[in-house]
Formats: structure tokens, C-alpha cells, sequence
């Protein structure tokens, strides 16, 4: 392998780690309410033993080292030996933390020394695994299975004298590239019972020259004594493998005709196969000699029997159990299930997604140049061309920010454990329920709403739902429920995070906000408007500070970062019963739907949903706003602004002026223009860090005709407007 | 894959040696300044220019390159001088400048493009502490070109986005400061 292949592999691998860490800890949580849930265990143990497989392809022995003993643990779990409780699930999370620590530290530079702490965490990791590891064995499950492996028994007839189980493998080519190791497999059966031959097949071996050493060409035929193994437990061992293998189990005292079955379908030479068996003391010699009589007769006639299903036919000759049957049945439906998903889904890289909407949003501005060239023509065909391709652009841009789409509840699902850790951590019984986890929404924002939730959900954890004690005093269940729910409204998103605690106290926040200077005490404020004051910079009611919150950081934080993806935050609350925060996020940052207006010779763009109306300011009032910022707009004060004078706009005033009214978190405000040209569609390009500091516009466009227009960032406009307004007055 | 990587970085290195001398001189209010061309992306004709509000006298404003929307300082007011008058010959001059995050491309008006020239590390004097009318961490160093002492603009500092940025933000909070436009 090259390096930059060496190094696109080591970064799936990541990718993959990250994926099924995630999915480990998911099992994880979801055996803490059902600890005996074996595809859980399993999906467990798989994470683990892929990591740990796929690690050592690469050479990362940290992993490597840890991971097996996580994996050994499990694989004691899996085969019941070790009792799955509350502590153990706490002991195996953190062990998924650190080896997601450790995938990160090599992500983050891979020739990076494990450093001290990482190290000591993981010593001790280990030294509490050990507990698990060998010790005391519990026989839990050895006892049942051995009642069901007797009904096999009872046979009478052709059956051979070897009361040992008889498993031929075949392994995959593709075994070790896929992080499996045959021997592994092999050792692990023979912890279950003793192996007592075992007879290597090196027949499939091509010659020196043509020999891949990456590929497995080995197969084995083993014959495997052990007390109270079905044939479930045999299979189970070599699950992994299962999908490139050819594996075939006999049970002891199998009949003869199986036996030839066996024979046939392997890939080897019959006869010499033949001998292998009697070698290893599964057949007589006798017995191969009926075997292959038998396997003469089969193929001259009665191929009546051999239509019929196997499985039928296994059942029939109380080989194997019907249940098992079903059993299998139902796992090769799942797998079939899994694969036809699998298939249907593409991982592509994100910056390819990211160059195709970029090509989109070329697209819909050339697009709108070519509409605007069309309309100067007046020739009607060449207008409904464009019309045509206008539209097919629209659908175009849609699909393309479709792609970009993903549901929100991975996100929410990580919340699982840190409402489960936080509960502990703070000794409160909290349950967490997650509603709307399809609901879908822009790939960058789902990145970035990840760190206002957290502070969100903590917050509510903390502060919001009371302890058990005053829980139940106010006659609510001990249990408190924190409430992650996603859903669109009108063209954006709304993600709520509510709880069922003490709700805010409208009293304590004013007087803290009085304090802080916030608020004057004559102020007449709207709850929602109180409720808005908890995220001012350094505001925090609650009495005692915590680990998790209360130092007044945070709050203005998660403004900060929902307005920078252009959403707003809100709260509602009811005393006595809960708070629900609720943060509404645009569907995407690439392209908006605006409003386009013109101040002088610059245009401007407002996004559209932001707009309320139009008004046109007529002569009279154009005289009597002379002096002063605002209209009356039936009935009610709109204070404007007038972007003219705001931006320092030179030329002649417009003959006539118009008034954009904008609503913005509860916030309406006029903006007064010169004209007024409709709705646009908006590709956002960033103005880059030249105009980082920049307060009022948010980002540029391209219009049709080539010119840049800039987009208005409305709440950072009216706040500049009040501080400047103020200034002058002071 | 590795042979390709390395077929593509020897002419890279190749230019670069010879490119170090290379220099693109330009006149300014009548003064002629050089830029090494190893920053310079491209010249265009000066075209239409969307004024941004609130932003210091020195940020003419941004431009449509090709759907991209690119900056444009006005080089002559960041040296603290009266801004370019408009002419034919007026040019904006593309140039690339390495940031923490990245490239990122920002243009310049110049009045007149002259040509690219080749300067000799030998030919060139370390600026002068003062005299030049220019801040002297704007200055690069002097070239001499035909006995006369030429300009080289320190680009990394001219263009420092960091400090125009603040700029902007220091223009915003004393609005007198912007009525130069």
C-alpha cells in the first residue's frame, strides 16, 4: 500500500471506529434495562472485536492491547460465564470512552506517544477488568442446552461411532483482510470444549509466486469434544466469519449419510477427504465406505429427497431442533435486511457534497442572469425555456440541499449516556425521552448544535428538575423526565429541549437582572422577554455553583453559537412544572430564500421569512419622520432605521422610500429602503475574515447581473442602531 | 500515487527558486512599487465594486471574481494617502495571502501595471527606518531598478487580515472615521 492509500484506510478505520463505538455505547445503555438482551451483548462484542481486528491492521498496538482484554471480558459475558449488572456496564462504558480516547489521540497525530494520563487511565481500566477476566466462573448457561443436545442422541441406524462433533472450516480469503484471525476462532472453541484432533487442509495453498499473504488459504477439519455444546454454541463461535467461511458442523453420532453430504460439498477431492476424516478419527474406515456407497446411490437417483428443503430434512432425521431452524432462518432474514440497507446507502466524502452545492449555487445564479437576459428579449419562446430551466434548477437545488440532510437523532441519542452519567453524577433519577429523531436538517448544523444542547441538557439537569424529595412533595413522580423533541415549522427547524422541573422563577431572574444592571425597575417585561435575560453574559441564578453549571458561562454561550447559525432561541416555562427551551434553526446555510431591496446603487438582501410586510413611506410621513426614528404602523410604534443614513449611503435621497418591516425573536423593526425588488434566491457566500467584525451584514450573494449584494444580518443591525442611538445621547 | 506527488512539486520548487527574484512593478499616486509575483493570482480590470458599509476607508469593497467574492483594499489610502482616482489604467491586482485559516485571496487597486521584473537579491537594500512615507513594516525592502530605489511591499504586513479587521471594528465604534469615503 502506498501511504496516501496507507493513510485513506487508516482514516476509515477511524470513520468505522467512531461508528461503532457509537453503536457500543448505544447497546451498552440499552442493556442496563435489559441485561439480558444477547444481540446487544453480541453487537458489543462485535465493536470491540472489529476495533481490535481492524487496529491491528495498522499497527496500533495501544488499541490493540486494550481492546483484547475488553474483548475477553465480553466474550465471557457472551458466553454467560459473567453476570452483565449495573456496575459492569459502568466499568465497560468507560472502557469504550478510553478506547475511543485512544482512536482520537491517534486520529489526532498518529506517531503520538500514549501519553501518561491516557496510559494510567487505562492501567486502571484494566485492573478492574481483571476482576472480570478469569476468576470465578459462573455455569450459568452450560446446564440447559446440554437437556436439548440429547434429543439428537437417540438415533438409531447409520449413525458412526465418534461421539465428537465434527466441524469442518473453510475460511474466506478475505479473513485476515477483514481483521479476523482463523486461530483465534479456534482457540476460542477450544475454551468451550476440548479439541481433540485437528487436521489442517493446505489444499487450496496456490503456488509461491501466485500467493497473496494477505489471503487465507487454510481450512481446518476438527473433531471437538465437548460436554453440554449445541450446535447454537459451535456456530456462535465462528459468527463473525460466518459471512465468508463455509462452515459445516456435525453433531456427534451423526449419520452417515451427513457425513457424505459433508464430503460432497466440500471443495476437496472426495476420497482424499475421505481418508482425512477416518485420519482424524471421525469416521471409521468402515463408515467412510457406506459413506461413499451411499454418496454413489444419491447421485444415480431419489433426487426427490435432495429437492426437498435441507432444512426439512434435518428436522425429519432429528438432526436438528426445528427452533434452531427458525432461529437461523430469522438471522439469515437479518442479515439479508442488513445488506439490501447496506447497499442502498453510499458514503461519499463531504467536500464532494460540499463542490456539488457549490455548482449548485453557481448554477441558480447563472441561472438567474440568463432569466434576467431572457426578460430584456422579450422573445416569449427563449422566456419559457428559461422559465422551464429555472424551475428544474429550483428542483435541482433542492435535491442537492436534500443530500446534505441528515436526522437528528444520532445527535440525540448521545444524550443517552450523558443524561445517564449527569443523573448519577448529581444523584437524580432522570429519564430521558427522544422525540423527532428523523427529523432532518443540514449537515453543518447538526455539527454545530451538538455544544448548545449539551449546555442545554445539563442546565435542565441541574437546575431545572428538582431532587426526589421535592419532587414528590409537589406531587410529581420521583423520576424527572428531561425531553429532546425536533420537528420543522414553516421552513425552519425547531429542536426543543424541555424538562419537567421547577420551571424558572420570572421574580429571581428580575431581581438578578436588576442587579446585573440588566433591567431598570420600572421595565415592563414580557415572560418570554424575563425568561431571554438568562442569557446574558454572566447571568446565573441559581445559589450554588456545580461541577456542571451555575457559573453563568454557558447560557450566553448557546446564544451566541444558535445565532451564529442564524436561529433563535426561546423559552417557556410554568412554574412548578417545567421549562422547554426551544431553538429554531434555519433547514440550511447555503442557500436562503431573501428579500431583495436597493439602498442607492447597493443592493441588500433580508432573508424572506424574517420579513413581515411593505409599506411605503408617503410624502407626509417621509416630512414627519424627518427628526425621528419611527412610524405609526395602525396604531403600534415601529421604530425603524434608515439604511441610508446607517450606512453612510452618498447621493441624492430616493424620490420615494420604502419600509421593510422585519420580526426577529419577538423584535419588530422597520428598515427603510429605496426600493423594493422582490424575492430572491439567496446563495450565502461568507465575506471572509476581513469583515469578521463586521455588525450588520452577514454575508454576500451574487445577483444575477454579476453584482455582489450583501445579506443583512437584521439583529446585529438593530443592536448596533440602539448602541449608537444611545451614544449619541449619552 | 507517490510518483505523481513528486512529479507535480519539481517544477513547483523549480519556480520558486527562480521566482524569488521576480518582481511586479506597479505605480501608485505616481510612485512605483514591486510585489514579488509569487503572491500575485491574477490582474483584472476594475469592475463594478460593492461598497461595503461600516468598513474603514481602505476597503474600497468586494468584487464578483468568477463567483467568488473577493475583497478589495485600496492600496493607496492603507499607505495613508488620498484615495486612487478612477482611470482607464486602473487595475485590481489579485494576491493570495496565507492565513491561520487558509488562503485566501484578496485584490488591491493599483493605479498602473508596469511589468515583472527581475530583481538580484544583491540589488536589493534593506528599507530605510524612515523617509520612505510608508510604515516600515509595510516595506519588504528597496530594489533598484535602473538607479532608481523601488518600493517592495512587505504583502504579509500590508495585507495582515487580522489588523485590517480590527480596523474595521475600531472604524465602527468612531463613525467620524468613516466619512472619508
Amino acid at each position: 500500500m502506498s501511504n496516501t492509500e496507507f493513510d485513506q484506510a487508516l482514516q476509515t478505520f477511524f470513520m468505522e471506529s467512531r461508528e461503532l463505538l457509537e453503536a457500543m455505547e448505544e447497546s451498552l445503555l440499552g442493556l442496563e434495562s435489559s441485561p439480558d438482551d444477547n444481540d446487544a451483548i453480541n453487537a458489543i462484542f462485535r465493536a470491540a472485536h472489529t476495533i481490535k481486528g481492524s487496529g491491528g491492521l495498522f499497527g496500533l498496538d495501544g488499541i490493540v492491547s486494550f481492546t483484547h482484554v475488553v474483548e475477553n471480558v465480553l466474550d465471557r459475558v457472551r458466553g454467560g460465564h459473567v453476570q452483565v449488572n449495573g456496575e459492569l456496564i459502568a466499568l465497560l462504558l468507560s472502557c469504550r470512552d478510553h478506547i475511543g480516547m485512544l482512536v482520537e489521540q491517534i486520529a489526532a497525530d498518529p506517531a503520538a506517544r500514549p501519553d501518561k494520563e491516557l496510559e494510567s487511565v487505562g492501567n486502571m481500566l484494566l485492573a478492574q477488568l481483571k476482576s472480570y477476566q478469569a476468576g470465578v466462573t459462573h455455569p450459568v448457561c452450560s446446564t440447559a442446552p446440554a437437556a436439548s443436545c440429547t434429543e439428537i442422541l437417540p438415533q438409531t441406524g447409520n449413525t458412526v461411532e465418534s461421539d465428537m462433533w465434527h466441524i469442518s472450516l473453510r475460511f474466506g480469503q478475505d479473513v485476515l483482510r477483514n481483521g479476523m484471525d482463523p486461530l483465534a476462532f479456534i482457540r476460542y472453541l477450544d475454551n468451550m470444549g476440548k479439541i481433540v484432533h485437528i487436521l489442517t487442509l493446505p489444499d487450496a495453498m496456490p503456488f509461491a509466486l501466485e500467493m497473496d499473504p494477505e489471503s487465507c488459504y487454510l481450512g481446518f477439519e476438527i473433531d471437538f469434544q465437548g460436554d453440554g455444546v449445541d450446535k447454537a454454541a459451535i456456530e456462535e463461535v465462528f459468527e463473525f466469519v460466518r459471512e465468508d467461511c463455509s462452515i459445516r458442523i456435525l453433531p456427534p453420532h451423526s449419520r452417515i449419510e451427513e457425513y457424505t453430504q459433508l464430503i460432497n460439498e466440500l471443495p476437496e477431492n472426495n476420497i482424499a477427504l475421505g481418508e482425512l476424516l477416518v485420519n482424524c478419527g471421525s469416521l471409521t474406515r468402515k463408515e467412510l465406505e457406506q459413506a461413499l456407497y451411499l454418496q454413489e446411490a444419491l447421485r444415480s437417483g431419489s433426487g426427490t429427497e435432495a429437492a426437498s428443503k435441507l432444512g426439512d430434512i434435518l428436522v425429519e432425521q432429528g438432526v436438528v431442533q426445528p427452533e434452531l431452524i427458525a432461529a437461523a432462518l430469522g438471522k439469515q432474514k437479518v442479515a439479508k435486511e442488513n445488506k439490501s440497507q447496506e447497499s442502498k446507502l453510499i458514503r461519499i466524502q463531504a467536500d464532494k457534497l460540499d463542490q456539488l452545492i457549490n455548482l449548485v449555487g453557481e448554477m441558480v445564479i447563472a441561472g438567474a442572469a440568463t432569466s434576467l437576459i431572457a426578460q430584456r428579449t422579450q422573445d416569449a419562446a427563449l422566456h419559457e425555456a428559461t422559465s422551464t430551466l429555472s424551475r428544474l434548477v429550483e428542483e435541482i437545488r433542492d435535491s442537492a440541499l436534500q443530500l446534505r440532510m441528515v436526522q437528528i437523532g444520532e445527535t440525540f441519542s448521545r444524550f443517552n449516556r450523558v443524561v445517564r452519567d449527569v443523573s448519577r453524577e448529581i444523584s437524580k433519577d432522570i429519564g430521558l425521552d427522544i422525540l423527532g429523531a428523523e427529523t432532518e436538517l443540514d449537515k453543518s448544523v447538526v455539527e454545530k448544535i451538538g455544544d448548545p444542547l449539551m449546555h442545554l441538557v445539563r442546565n435542565s439537569m441541574d437546575h431545572g428538575i428538582e431532587t426526589a424529595e421535592i419532587r414528590l412533595q409537589r406531587g410529581k413522580p420521583a423520576k424527572g423526565t428531561l425531553r429532546l423533541n425536533a420537528y420543522h415549522e414553516s421552513g425552519s427547524i425547531v429542536v426543543e429541549v424541555g424538562d419537567d422541573g421547577g420551571g424558572l422563577n420570572r421574580a429571581r431572574i428580575f431581581a438578578k437582572a436588576l442587579e446585573k444592571g440588566l433591567v431598570t425597575a420600572n421595565q415592563v417585561l414580557s415572560d418570554q422577554e424575563v425568561y431571554g435575560l438568562i442569557f446574558e453574559a454572566g447571568f446565573s441564578t441559581a445559589e450554588a455553583v456545580t461541577n456542571l453549571s451555575g457559573r453563568g458561562v454557558g447560557m450566553d454561550v448557546v446564544r451566541r453559537n444558535i445565532e451564529a447559525l442564524r436561529g433563535t432561541v426561546q423559552i417557556d416555562s410554568v412554574e412548578g412544572k417545567g421549562t422547554t427551551v426551544k431553538i429554531r434553526l434555519p433547514l440550511t446555510l447555503a442557500i436562503i430564500d431573501g428579500f431583495l431591496m436597493s439602498v442607492g446603487s447597493s443592493s441588500y438582501v433580508v432573508p424572506l421569512d424574517m420579513v413581515m410586510e411593505c409599506i411605503e413611506l408617503n410624502e407626509t410621513e417621509r416630512q414627519e419622520t424627518r427628526d425621528s426614528n419611527y412610524i405609526n404602523l395602525r396604531g403600534t410604534i415601529l421604530p425603524f432605521i434608515r439604511l441610508r443614513d446607517q450606512f453612510r449611503e452618498r447621493g441624492k435621497p430616493a424620490r420615494h422610500e420604502n419600509v421593510v418591516v422585519v420580526q426577529y425573536a419577538g423584535l419588530r423593526a422597520g428598515l427603510v429602503v429605496d426600493e423594493l425588488m422582490g424575492e430572491f434566491q439567496t446563495v450565502i457566500k461568507p465575506l471572509g475574515k476581513l469583515f469578521a467584525n463586521l455588525k450588520g451584514i452577514g454575508g454576500s450573494t451574487i445577483l444575477g447581473s454579476g453584482e455582489v449584494a450583501l445579506i443583512l444580518d437584521v439583529p446585529t443591525l438593530i443592536q448596533r442602531a440602539i448602541t449608537l442611538e444611545s451614544r449619541a445621547l449619552n | 500515487m507517490g510518483a505523481i506527488v513528486r512529479a507535480e512539486q519539481h517544477p513547483q520548487v523549480a519556480e520558486r527558486d527562480e521566482g524569488q527574484s521576480q518582481y511586479l512593478t506597479f505605480l501608485l499616486g505616481g510612485e512605483m512599487f514591486a510585489i514579488p509575483i509569487l503572491n500575485i493570482k491574477e490582474i483584472i480590470e476594475y469592475g463594478h465594486m460593492t461598497t461595503v458599509p461600516m468598513m474603514p476607508a481602505f476597503v474600497r469593497g468586494v468584487i464578483n471574481l468568477r463567483g467568488s467574492v473577493v475583497p478589495v483594499i485600496d492600496l493607496a489610502v492603507r499607505f495613508g494617502r488620498a484615495a486612487s482616482d478612477l482611470t482607464r489604467r486602473t487595475c485590481i491586482v489579485i494576491i493570495e495571502i496565507d492565513s491561520a485559516d487558509g488562503c485566501q485571496d484578496i485584490g488591491v487597486v493599483v493605479d498602473t501595471v508596469n511589468e515583472v521584473l527581475e530583481i538580484p537579491a544583491s540589488e536589493i537594500e534593506q528599507a530605510p527606518s524612515f523617509g520612505a512615507r510608508i510604515r516600515a513594516d509595510f516595506i519588504s525592502g528597496m530594489g533598484k531598478i535602473e538607479g532608481k530605489f523601488v518600493v517592495i511591499i512587505a504583502v504579509d504586513h500590508v495585507l495582515a487580515i487580522d489588523e485590517m479587521a480590527t480596523l474595521g471594528q475600531l472604524g465602527d465604534t468612531s463613525p467620524g472615521m468613516l466619512a472619508a469615503t
